[in-house]
């Protein structure tokens, strides 16, 4: 069982000529149905639907608060290592970008762990360079270790692992697994991925499966916007994840929409994703999958992530360092990318409160 | 009159039951239970905050209420011993309400492994209450298992559509020797008039009170319509004529 073989059946179909041909009756008809088909959802995806956002938006509004309450959890990463094997054009942690890397010991994680811990946080997502000989599975064993005694649910962002050591890792306390196709157009991922395993795309494209068969709680799947044309890319994403909720009824799927932001490369986006279409993608997969998590990064800034609170977003991460050290230590070495929002957490909790929300920062207890 | 039912040696006047997951804020939550006179207000063990802080939602639960922890996130009758040993363990009593949920598209219940946990739980002595999906085979079995009470879902949870599972529900209240208390699904007052009409013992709202633009007033309408509903059945609702009675009756000739 493979997303694959999905991904194949669809790749070809012309896109561009689809997206166009949809009608402004066809998308009134969507939004009249309370359940939607993947045709629907490409249906929302067009230029068509961008003249519906607002009842679009209306209805996303809806639907989440029924779901989710009015409520918005909060997390923070934690860089443990920019150690990376990948050379990837568009990334600051590329083999090829010269600057002294650093990989945490136990002591730092401890303190680092500590910052945020005060903050209020219990819940994270350890993120690190693709190497499986610095970011390797005994070593995350003893960060979580270390980690448990201050967080209530701990996830990973690192490179794809095989089966076995998701279930390992699991067993040991993790929970959660973010991993991001970065791009469903094969050709461009090959382009920008040159050298390094990042390169296998299938063995990429089935991480969230071997995370979720190994009995992971959730898994969070996304595409990096402006890599590719976005309509395309959000319905691979949406597909991806509607695939994952019905094949394993178990694992909790999430989505993110992250947007590519300048960084140390001279890489620049392809296609340029405005917060309209940002907006649009984000309503959509809230139409199409009214219970999947969606989550909003601080890569966006913050008067437009104040904007998008009350749009579909479950999730938000807050005053995130994508540095390695860096809430202990600020001011140090390389970050992963540039973050928009660094507001705080308790700048963060009060802008949620004066919005009518409540935020939550603990969502799962380790058992 | 006295109406007083009676779950696992408590005595409640109030037939209500508040779920706290999806208020705006705890202190709006806080006053909307008031409010709304319940005597039973369910908890995901998962949002508790073990560090008290002002983040703790159980300091704004008022004192005089029953805790009843639930189970939410456990995906196997395992996870949900161990949440509701957890939840004992921290003081929050010996009330479970036992929620396996192994489908995260749809959140439905899974009734074999909602009975395996009843069974160990009862066993150790929880008052369990197991949320269902209204089977009344799966129900027998949950009551065999030591359940306290049966919390079947009057429609998907979070969908407010009412008591769309009514003929499977209404088997449930004639067969079955517990309380059954109708969780899930309940959008509007009316709805829970509906079930307490039926012969439901209790409800238990959430999504319906939590997500209203006046939470504070929603829950002292849900508490009036329950005590309607509660009357209504008391008082023995007059029979529903099918048919409106035929002008020309077709056994008239028989004098």
């Amino acid at each position: 069982m493979s997303f694959y073989n999905k991904f194949l059946e669809v790749k070809d179909i012309p896109f561009h000529e689809h997206f166009q041909a949809v009608t402004p009756l066809a998308v009134e008809r969507v939004l009249q149905k309370e359940r939607l088909t993947e045709e629907d959802y490409f249906v929302l995806l067009s230029p068509a639907a961008e003249n519906h956002l607002e009842q679009m938006a209306q209805i996303a509004h809806r639907r989440t608060v029924q779901h989710f309450g009015k409520t918005m959890q909060l997390y923070m990463p934690l860089y443990l290592s920019d150690y990376c094997v990948n050379v990837c054009s568009y990334c600051s942690f590329s083999l090829t970008n010269d600057f002294p890397r650093r990989r945490l010991t136990m002591e730092e994680v401890e303190n680092e762990a500590r910052v945020i811990a005060k903050m209020g946080i219990k819940h994270i997502i350890l993120l690190s360079g693709e190497s499986r000989l610095h970011s390797s599975v005994e070593y995350l064993q003893e960060c979580v270790h270390v980690l448990k005694a201050f967080f209530s649910s701990v996830a990973i962002e690192i490179q794809p692992l095989d089966e076995k050591d998701y279930r390992e890792l699991f067993e040991h306390g993790v929970d959660g697994l973010t991993v991001y196709q970065e791009v469903y157009n094969e050709d461009i991922y090959r382009e920008i991925h040159e050298k390094g395993p990042k390169r296998n795309f299938r063995y990429r494209l089935d991480t969230p499966e071997r995370g979720a068969r190994a009995g992971l709680r959730s898994v969070n799947i996304g595409s990096l916007l402006g890599l590719d044309d976005w309509r395309k890319e959000s319905f691979m994403t949406g597909l991806h994840a509607s695939y994952l909720q019905t094949n394993y009824l178990e694992t909790e799927v999430g989505v993110s929409f992250p947007r590519m932001r300048p960084h140390a490369g001279s890489f620049q986006p392809k296609v340029n994703v405005t917060d309209k279409n940002l907006v649009q993608a984000l309503l959509a997969i809230r139409l199409f999958l009214p219970r999947a998590g969606i989550n909003i990064s601080t890569r966006e800034t913050e008067q437009f992530r104040e904007q998008l609170i009350p749009l579909g977003v479950t999730k938000m991460s807050a005053a995130s360092s994508t540095v390695v050290g860096g809430y202990s230590e600020p001011n140090v070495t390389q970050s992963q990318f540039e973050i928009s929002d660094d507001r705080s957490v308790e700048e963060i909790k009060a802008l949620l409160r004066s919005k009518g929300y409540q935020p939550v920062v603990k969502d799962w207890q380790l058992i | 009159m006295s109406d007083v039912l009676t779950i696992g040696g408590k005595e409640l006047t109030n037939r209500l039951f508040i779920g706290t997951g999806k208020f705006a804020d705890h202190k709006q939550m806080g006053k909307a239970i008031e409010s709304s006179k319940s005597q039973v207000v369910t908890v995901a063990l998962r949002r508790v905050n073990m560090e008290a802080n002002e983040e703790d939602i159980l300091a704004d639960i008022p004192g005089h209420v029953t805790l009843m922890p639930n189970t939410s996130g456990a995906r196997t009758a395992d996870e949900a011993v161990r949440i509701a040993r957890l939840a004992k363990a921290c003081g929050m009593g010996n009330w479970i309400k036992i929620e396996v949920i192994s489908d995260h598209k749809y959140l439905l219940p899974d009734n074999e492994e909602t009975t395996k946990a009843t069974e160990i739980l009862a066993k150790e002595g929880f008052v369990v209450l197991p949320y269902m999906s209204p089977d009344l085979m799966a129900a027998k079995r949950m009551y065999d298992a030591g359940a306290a009470a049966i919390m079947p879902l009057g429609a998907p949870i979070g969908s407010n559509k009412g008591i769309r599972m009514r003929e499977m529900i209404q088997i449930l209240i004639d067969e079955i020797d517990l309380p059954i208390v109708v969780d899930a699904g309940i959008g509007k007052p009316s709805e829970a008039a509906e079930a307490m009409e039926m012969g439901a013992d209790a409800v238990l709202v959430n999504t319906a009170i939590a997500t209203a633009s006046d939470p504070v007033e929603m829950a002292k309408a849900f508490d009036l319509a329950v005590k309607a509903g509660r009357a209504g059945y008391l008082s023995g609702l007059g029979p529903v004529s099918a048919a409106a009675h035929a002008s020309s009756p077709l056994t008239g000739f028989l004098g």
